[in-house]
């Protein structure tokens, strides 16, 4: 019953940040001299409007399932995972390099891409966990130093050893042995985007939940999140868990990367941190940080930025619009407190209420019984 | 080698001024007790005004077009951050993800307007600041030429709002108690501070510091806004914490950073730097960073009360 409230309750929260957000669009196209009426229309239809759009929206939204589970994942421990981009960056390098390097058969080949971009990013995920455990740096600082190291990294390495042929910022194109994009499926949504990333992100959405709602690991985890210094008495290795915390979220997110650089593109540029890894945490907040609510956020997002590219082209609103929207619902979700506290009130005062109408009933019934 | 070093010197201090300034931002709102990483997004902030204001107005007043520019984006980027300052004083909210969604409503925004203004999203200053030799300070033997030859007006601005900045937060009353509501606001409410207006201050000042540090970069390096600060907000948190939240160490740390990344930005086109690969000074102040941050793990010198919201009915 209680689990049931809150669940509700977190509903209604993000049910409302995200109308704050689209409110937010909408005067920001309207101050801007366009209509938003149009500009909305424009945005979901270019989302929904066909098989192939559809399959964009969900092709867009794997890797922001991804980034999204692995914000909401370690954020179960309580750390906060600011590193997604750059666990991506390393996720998708490392899929990118054996996808260029290896010449075996696809089943084989894309199991290696997959191992190989989740211990990328686990590794790049685990070194702040392991500051954090050991030296108790802050992880938010040493996540936004490992997303720039990243970001130079790939800056500098893939030029120098997977360059295309043309040009100097981007790396070749990966077999299509190595892409997470297969036939049947792209001529299903009738030549989308849309690859074996959506499969991996909802078996991934199944493991995390099961991970966290039923094993041990999972109790350990969120002991550690709810409150250090009990689960300490009780026997959970704190530091342990930390470091395992932010290995696993490292590795969703450089899971997320490779669906991003190996599936939706099928190359990488350089310069260029990606956006999934902070989108990620405005859909943990919209998820309220359960993995089914991640994936709904997520696919909400993949709409938004699948359908903003068709609004461009329809009206003069630029596609930043998206953006805006997402960017205005993490503001609004990060001060969430005050429609919390707000609606702790209302239902105090609904609950109030009902108490005094219950009270009156008994004291009418009591009159009643001494008439 | 020595003419390389007075060759690299000008850029290395041009691209050190805007890191400066947006630290000490940084260092405004953080010895407050307001975690910013916003700071990013402050900056492209002061970008997008700078860049749109001048490019509007350099053919009327050709002058005086940057300066107004540059006071333009400090008074947006003053007002963007009362966004943060709204949500993380006043309602509580956690001020890593308020700074993140300042980053991001920043980029949308910016580019929003700007292709609605251009197109292309990019705005173009025709004319940048113009490089000074200062007259009798630039024959000394040495530092002369090191410092005072082809210097921006800005420079000299930045160093000026630095001792400013220094003075106020250690010699008056203001820096005192902007300080203590940093390290422990119940004691700082206690002794008559009020909290939530000091912290407010401190994140605007922020967040004016930001805006002027992006502008600056503008009319001395870039030229244009081109959508993105490529991470120079981020570099300047770096310098905040590898300068330990001290003036004078934010100064070193921004011109440590500052001489590395001119370093390899050059470096293509310098033989003699061609053989340091660009990627070690690029990540260095990254990695130093981290290692500062393990090194000084044990007596850390961040503000005791970072990050923490205050809660006036909690003692």
């Amino acid at each position: 019953m209680k689990k049931k409230l809150i669940v509700k309750k977190n509903f209604l929260m993000s049910l409302f940040a995200v109308i704050l957000g689209l409110i937010a669009g909408a005067i920001l196209m309207f101050v801007t001299g366009s209509n938003p009426i149009e500009g909305f229309y424009y945005l979901f239809r270019g989302g929904l409007m066909n098989i192939e759009r559809i399959g964009n929206s969900l092709a867009t939204a794997t890797p922001l399932i991804f980034a999204g589970l692995s914000v909401a994942f370690a954020f179960k421990t309580g750390l906060f995972n600011i590193g997604g981009a750059g666990q991506m960056l390393i996720g998708g390098l490392c899929a990118t390099a054996v996808g260029l390097t290896f010449d075996w058969p696809k089943p084989i080949l894309l199991t290696v891409i997959i191992i190989a971009a989740m211990i990328g990013g686990a590794l790049w995920g685990a070194l702040p966990g392991l500051l954090k455990a050991r030296f108790n740096v802050h992880e938010v600082v040493a996540t936004i130093m490992m997303n720039w190291i990243a970001y130079w990294t790939v800056f500098y390495l893939v030029p120098l050893y997977l360059k295309g042929p043309f040009l100097e910022t981007e790396s070749q194109r990966i077999p299509m042995a190595a892409s997470l994009k297969v036939s049947w499926l792209t001529s299903l949504f009738s030549g989308s985007y849309i690859n074996l990333g959506i499969f991996l992100a909802i078996i991934f959405v199944a493991i995390t939940a099961f991970i966290l709602e039923r094993t041990t690991l999972g109790y350990e985890l969120k002991a550690v999140g709810y409150n250090r210094d009990a689960a300490e008495a009780a026997g959970i290795g704190v530091n342990r868990n930390i470091v395992l915390s932010m290995a696993v979220a490292g590795a969703l997110a450089g899971l997320g990367g490779a669906t991003f650089y190996v599936g939706f593109a099928s190359n990488m540029q350089i310069g260029v941190l990606p956006s999934q890894g902070f989108d990620g945490i405005a859909v943990a907040l919209l998820g309220a940080n359960s993995p089914w609510g991640v994936f709904a956020a997520a696919l909400f997002f993949g709409l938004l930025h699948t359908g903003k590219g068709f609004m461009n082209a329809m009206t003069a609103i630029p596609p930043e619009i998206a953006d805006t929207i997402i960017a205005t619902i993490i503001y609004f979700a990060a001060t969430s407190v005050l429609i919390e506290r707000n609606w702790d009130k209302l239902n105090k005062f609904r609950l109030a209420l009902r108490l005094r109408k219950s009270k009156q009933e008994s004291l009418e019934d009591d009159s009643g019984g001494e008439q | 080698m020595v003419d390389l070093i007075y060759q690299l010197f000008p850029y290395a201090i041009a691209f050190t001024v805007p890191l400066l300034i947006t630290s000490l931002g940084g260092l405004y709102s953080e010895r407050s007790g307001v975690i910013n990483i916003g700071l990013e997004g402050l900056m492209l902030m002061g970008m997008f005004v700078g860049a749109l204001i001048i490019s509007r107005t350099e053919s009327i007043y050709p002058g005086t077009a940057i300066w107004i520019g540059l006071l333009a984006a400090m008074l947006f980027g003053a007002v963007f951050a009362l966004l943060h300052a709204f949500a993380c004083v006043t309602l509580n909210a956690n001020q890593v993800i308020s700074g993140i969604a300042i980053n991001m409503i920043a980029a949308a925004v910016t580019v929003y307007l700007a292709r609605l203004i251009s197109g292309s999203g990019n705005i173009q200053i025709i004319r940048g600041l113009s490089r000074q030799t200062i007259p009798i300070l630039s024959d000394i033997p040495i530092l002369g030429r090191l410092l005072f030859t082809q210097t921006y007006a800005t420079t000299w601005f930045v160093l000026l709002i630095l001792v400013v900045a220094t003075f106020l937060l250690y010699k008056t009353r203001f820096g005192l108690r902007l300080r203590a509501c940093g390290e422990h606001p119940h004691a700082a409410d206690s002794a008559g501070v009020n909290v939530y207006r000091m912290r407010y201050m401190a994140v605007i000042i922020s967040g004016a510091c930001a805006g002027l540090g992006g502008a600056t970069f503008i009319v001395t390096i870039s030229g244009e806004f081109n959508g993105t600060a490529a991470g120079l907000g981020f570099l300047a948190l770096a310098a905040l914490i590898f300068g330990q939240w001290k003036p004078w160490g934010i100064l070193g740390a921004a011109f440590f950073f500052g001489f590395a990344s001119t370093v390899a930005n050059v470096s293509q086109v310098v033989p003699m730097l061609a053989q340091i690969p660009g990627i070690y000074l690029k990540t260095f102040p990254y990695v130093v960073t981290l290692a500062a941050l393990v090194l000084s793990s044990k007596y850390s010198l961040a503000p005791k009360a970072i990050g923490e919201p205050y809660d006036k009915g909690k003692r």
